[in-house]
């Protein structure tokens, strides 16, 4: 048999190798985590009463999900809807033309140190705060309302846009740049000509799956005062009315859907 | 090529007449459209507060500062808790994305009419909705604490995860597969030397990258009720601590960054 051969060639029996290919490094990660595991499941109180209890409301709020209620708060799930929707559009432009110019000061190979350093920090700062915190803190600053959630995403769009920019325009083929710039244009003509028409198909992309995700969290701005379908989602919550929930959810879940779809077909279009 | 006829002589153009003029209709709508929603936004805003907001910021600043530094004896227990709800949440999401991956995946679907769809529409309702959103459902159902913010992460990321696998799962190397099938494996040898070892490099990323995304998620699901240090930052805002609030933020901003940085080691070494 020729599984003994091999068995007989390696002088042991054959066993898939590892995928920790170090056996202390291993089993001290084995240990760590299971060690974790337990400290974790030991300081989780978990009220199984309440749990059981709550099973009930569960299945109601599933059942809820067959007979949405999208009729007895029209009004609100409508406006906000459109508030969210129009907080969306209006942050995705603004933070897509505000991100353009810090990508490429946050590009190594088209900007000089300074203007990287500065560039890099604005993208980091908006990367490490959640849209949530600073939305709490733009409510606070600017008061209750769209311009605040406005506000938020444009910020969030910047550091996230600009990043995968900066990380585009860095990898891009240099010879097509130099090709321009021999020709003597300007450094305007040069962004034009050499780098934009190499990082636009990525651009576009990216872009929209940024409006996608600026409409997901517009969803959520509202639970701090910050405008958009929230709110009414929260008070749904809040009043047992799991079937306007479940018509709300179901209408972001459709948008998103469609959004997905969309930004599916534009990218196959640009690429 | 487009070209400009001008005292006999050919001069290059970008685009085309045709071109140019269904570029600068797209312009103007798009130019519309963000007029509108700026509008709608305006209306909304009360822009006496807006005016008054530099005055505000500086009010806030000039409270949160200096952090009140002794509170961080309190906060111990609440980063436990969160980096609890971010782990256990992923790896209760890690258990329930596999097999939805695998019923995804074209390649390894048992029926690509019938059940592809089914967890297609699980990757995508799951994915579309914010684990914030999924913490206040859980918690009118089963109460509010720890658990159904573990439960929120978990639900919120078995889209992401069975996503990003199934993506994975669909450009595994065939010819491995048919190898180890030629050598008369059954369905699940096949899975478990063909296919597993091919995605679990991935697999192993895909847990990491979601672990990082679910600490900074985890932080801000005490705003609504779900457990760890964002319970800390809402009682903190509700009695308007500002130092306490400060320092809160500057806890979650370390927490960040040293999960990021956590994450981007792993992978680095994975990868």
């Amino acid at each position: 048999m020729s599984h003994r051969e091999l068995d007989d060639m390696l002088g042991r029996k054959w066993r898939k190798p590892h995928f920790v290919t170090n056996p202390v490094l291993r089993w001290s990660l084995i240990f760590g985590f299971i060690a974790y595991l337990i400290a974790a499941f030991m300081t989780i109180e978990v009220d199984w009463g309440r749990v059981y209890e709550g099973l009930d409301r569960g299945w109601q709020f599933i059942l809820a999900f067959t007979r949405p209620d999208f009729i007895s708060r029209a009004g609100d799930i409508w406006g906000g809807l459109l508030e969210s929707i129009v907080m969306t559009v209006a942050a995705s432009v603004v933070g897509i033309l505000i991100s353009i110019p810090i990508g490429l000061g946050a590009a190594r190979n088209i900007a000089p140190l300074p203007v990287y350093m500065i560039c890099r920090g604005i993208v980091a700062i908006s990367r490490a705060l959640q849209e949530i915190i600073v939305a709490i803190l733009l409510v606070a600053i600017f008061g209750f309302g769209p311009l605040a959630g406005f506000l938020t995403l444009s910020f969030a769009t910047i550091g996230f846009l600009s990043k995968l920019l900066a990380e585009d325009i860095e990898s891009m083929d240099k010879v097509q740049a130099e090709a321009i710039r021999a020709s003597g244009a300007k450094w305007m003509q040069w962004i034009n000509y050499g780098v934009q028409p190499q990082v636009m198909p990525r651009l576009i992309g990216l872009s929209i799956y940024r409006v996608d995700i600026n409409f997901r969290e517009s969803a959520i701005l509202g639970l701090v005062g910050a405008g958009g379908i929230g709110a009414t989602l929260n008070t749904a919550f809040d009043r047992y009315e799991y079937d306007t929930a479940a018509a709300i959810l179901i209408l972001i879940i459709g948008i998103v859907m469609m959004l997905e779809y969309l930004s599916g077909v534009i990218r196959a279009r640009v690429q | 090529m487009p070209v400009l006829e001008k005292d006999g002589a050919q001069i290059w153009r970008r685009h085309t007449l045709r071109e140019k003029l269904v570029r600068w209709f797209g312009w103007l709508l798009g130019l519309l459209v963000f007029a509108i929603c700026w509008q709608i936004i305006s209306e909304s805003t009360t822009w006496f507060f807006v005016w008054d907001a530099p005055r505000i910021a500086n009010d806030i600043w000039t409270r949160a500062t200096p952090p009140r530094w002794e509170y961080i004896t309190q906060l111990g227990r609440p980063i436990w808790d969160t980096l609890n709800i971010a782990t256990l949440g992923t790896i209760i999401a890690l258990f329930l994305a596999v097999p939805v991956a695998f019923l995804a995946a074209r390649n390894t679907t048992p029926s690509a009419l019938f059940i592809r769809p089914v967890a297609l529409l699980i990757i995508v309702s799951t994915r579309s909705i914010n684990s914030l959103i999924w913490a206040l459902l859980l918690i009118a159902i089963i109460g509010p604490g720890v658990f159904a913010g573990v439960i929120a992460i978990a639900i919120r990321s078995i889209g992401f995860c069975a996503k990003l696998l199934y993506e994975a799962i669909e450009e595994i190397d065939h010819t491995q597969v048919e190898a180890i099938t030629a050598t008369g494996a059954s369905r699940w040898q096949v899975m478990a030397y063909g296919i597993v070892p091919q995605i679990l490099p991935a697999f192993a990323g895909i847990a990491v990258f979601r672990w990082d995304i679910n600490i900074r998620e985890s932080t801000v699901l005490g705003l609504v009720g779900a457990g760890g240090i964002g319970l800390q930052l809402s009682s903190s805002l509700n009695v308007l601590a500002w130092p306490q609030v400060s320092l809160i933020l500057l806890v979650i901003l370390a927490a960040v960054v040293i999960s990021e940085w956590v994450s981007a080691k792993v992978r680095g070494a994975i990868i």
